[in-house]
């Protein structure tokens, strides 16, 4: 985790700006209500932590569309990660909270970034582990290819080619100031301590 | 934030910004515990070894359950029917239990620094003091610290009032450690003859007067007593020591309207603490058992994980 904070991205390219990551989640609402024909026994599951504030804000804006307000929680999923016992420092856990029992329901996961599909397949894990929904879609806000599970979101707001070099950072005011999308580039050394 | 730490053997090099990032962590783990299904990935094929040379049950279920919560294989090693009874030394047995290639071993022991010998004796797995002697006993300080947290929030300035058999009590020692870290006032009451001699050197008062320590207290806190020290001349007699230190409704009405009553357990009813008051509204004694279990979780967590 250290390891990588340290090392260092340069901004490359804006991908989404505030406004255009609003029109997109307002996309995302809409295809979400026309899906499941209406918001009943949909539930909204924030994969921590970006993920937590788009599912949120999803919410309000089916709040203020359909005047209905979605059950929302929040899922970590590091206790299922796959490269625990490969990563040099123990990922830090964040809060799991799920409002009431999943069993029967329609979850929404929604994550920042479609990447790997390995994030994606331990939500799917934990929330075997937390009841038996009717049915489990996915949203992302980016999708940037180079899956290595065999895992699609059913809405994704923008699909963004990258190579494996880059980086997409998606910023949310809440944690970071502003409302915009990213991608980045390494530029200096791989390990810490390396100027660019 | 990074996590420094391999073992646990003393809470002394840990800062208050490792206590406060380990108290959050444990607060996710307990959610854990709240679910159908009480089991996540996160320590599969590691194998935690609770080496038990003393008895124990809360503190070696706690850690068991935790082990397996996380989906550690947690084997119990105790000291009765082991090869310890046949006259093995510990280091043969704790290299014995590495060869096995335990990843985590918790130790208990009726000798002061035994987990510090064996840490330095091991190589890869992490060692855990879950007591030892009348040194230290850090997790249950940690438990102690998470249950006060939750009820009280921040402890800073936070009264504490640690009454009992401080002379015998490594849960004191190490407790003391933690709550005044966390930045709480430690007041100790109980027979002079049960106290240390240096209470000031460890940053705390001493009142004969359980009184005077439970007044406006936010943390009661009762050590066991154990009967053997009647047997000893060190306390009166058991009905005096009850009326003169024990947890009874009156000694508790004097504390603050906030105030928790905490025990480590095992307790003696009618002796360190009354009926009425382990099973009161101010009790916290069975969050404790509870919360034991989530710091157990979060410590197997963070010093197991990541690449040996």
């Amino acid at each position: 985790m250290t390891a990588q904070a340290e090392r260092r991205w340069a901004e490359k390219a804006s991908v989404l700006g505030a406004e255009d990551m609003e029109r997109v989640l307002r996309r995302i609402a809409v295809e979400i209500v026309e899906r499941n024909k209406g918001l009943e026994r949909v539930i909204l599951l924030g994969i921590q932590r970006r993920g937590v504030y788009l599912a949120a804000r999803l919410r309000e804006m089916m709040k203020e569309a359909e005047k209905v307000k979605v059950p929302t929680g929040e899922l970590d999923i590091t206790l299922y990660r796959d490269d625990i016992s490969v990563l040099a420092d123990q990922p830090v856990v964040h809060s799991t909270s799920v409002p009431g029992d999943i069993t029967g329901k329609k979850v929404v996961l929604v994550d920042d970034v479609l990447f790997t599909g390995r994030t994606v397949r331990a939500a799917l894990d934990a929330i075997t582990d937390l009841g038996r929904p009717e049915r489990v879609q996915l949203a992302v806000l980016v999708d940037r290819g180079h899956r290595e599970l065999p895992i699609a979101a059913d809405y994704v707001g923008k699909t963004v080619p990258t190579s494996r070099a880059e980086n997409v950072e998606v910023r949310v005011k809440e944690l970071d100031g502003e409302d915009r999308v990213v991608i980045c580039e390494r530029t200096g050394g791989t390990e810490s301590g390396v100027e660019a | 934030m990074e996590w420094r730490h391999k073992n646990l053997i003393t809470l002394e090099g840990w800062t208050r910004e490792d206590l406060g990032f380990f108290l959050d962590q444990t607060e996710y783990m307990e959610e854990l515990l709240n679910r159908p299904i009480k089991k996540v990935p996160a320590l599969r094929g590691k194998i935690v070894m609770n080496c038990f040379f003393e008895n124990s049950t809360r503190t070696r279920a706690s850690f068991e359950i935790a082990g397996k919560v996380l989906s550690a294989d947690v084997i119990n090693w105790s000291s009765s029917g082991s090869s310890a009874s046949k006259g093995e030394t510990l280091r043969d047995t704790v290299w014995t239990l590495e060869a096995m290639a335990a990843d985590a071993v918790v130790v208990r022991h009726g000798e002061v620094g035994v987990p510090d010998y064996l840490a330095k004796k091991l190589t890869k797995a992490s060692i855990f003091n879950a007591g030892d002697g009348t040194n230290g006993h850090p997790t249950q300080a940690l438990l102690d610290l998470y249950t006060a947290r939750q009820k009280l929030g921040n402890l800073e300035g936070a009264k504490m009032a640690i009454i009992g058999d401080v002379l015998h009590s490594r849960v004191a020692r190490s407790d003391i450690q933690a709550f005044r870290k966390m930045g709480a006032h430690v007041t100790l009451s109980g027979p002079a003859t049960l106290m240390p001699e240096n209470t000031a050197s460890l940053g705390v008062e001493y009142v004969s007067d359980a009184r005077e320590a439970a007044e406006g207290a936010d943390i009661l806190y009762f050590l066991r007593m154990q009967r053997e020290r009647q047997e000893d001349g060190l306390i009166p007699s058991i009905d005096e020591y009850h009326r003169r230190w024990g947890a009874t409704d009156s000694l508790v009405s004097l504390a603050s309207p906030r105030a928790v009553v905490m025990h480590p357990g095992p307790m003696n009813r009618g002796m360190e603490i009354a009926s009425s008051v382990a099973d009161g509204p101010r009790s916290v004694i069975l969050d404790q058992v509870r919360s034991g279990v989530a710091v157990r979780m979060a410590l197997l967590y963070l010093c197991l994980g990541g690449v040996r």
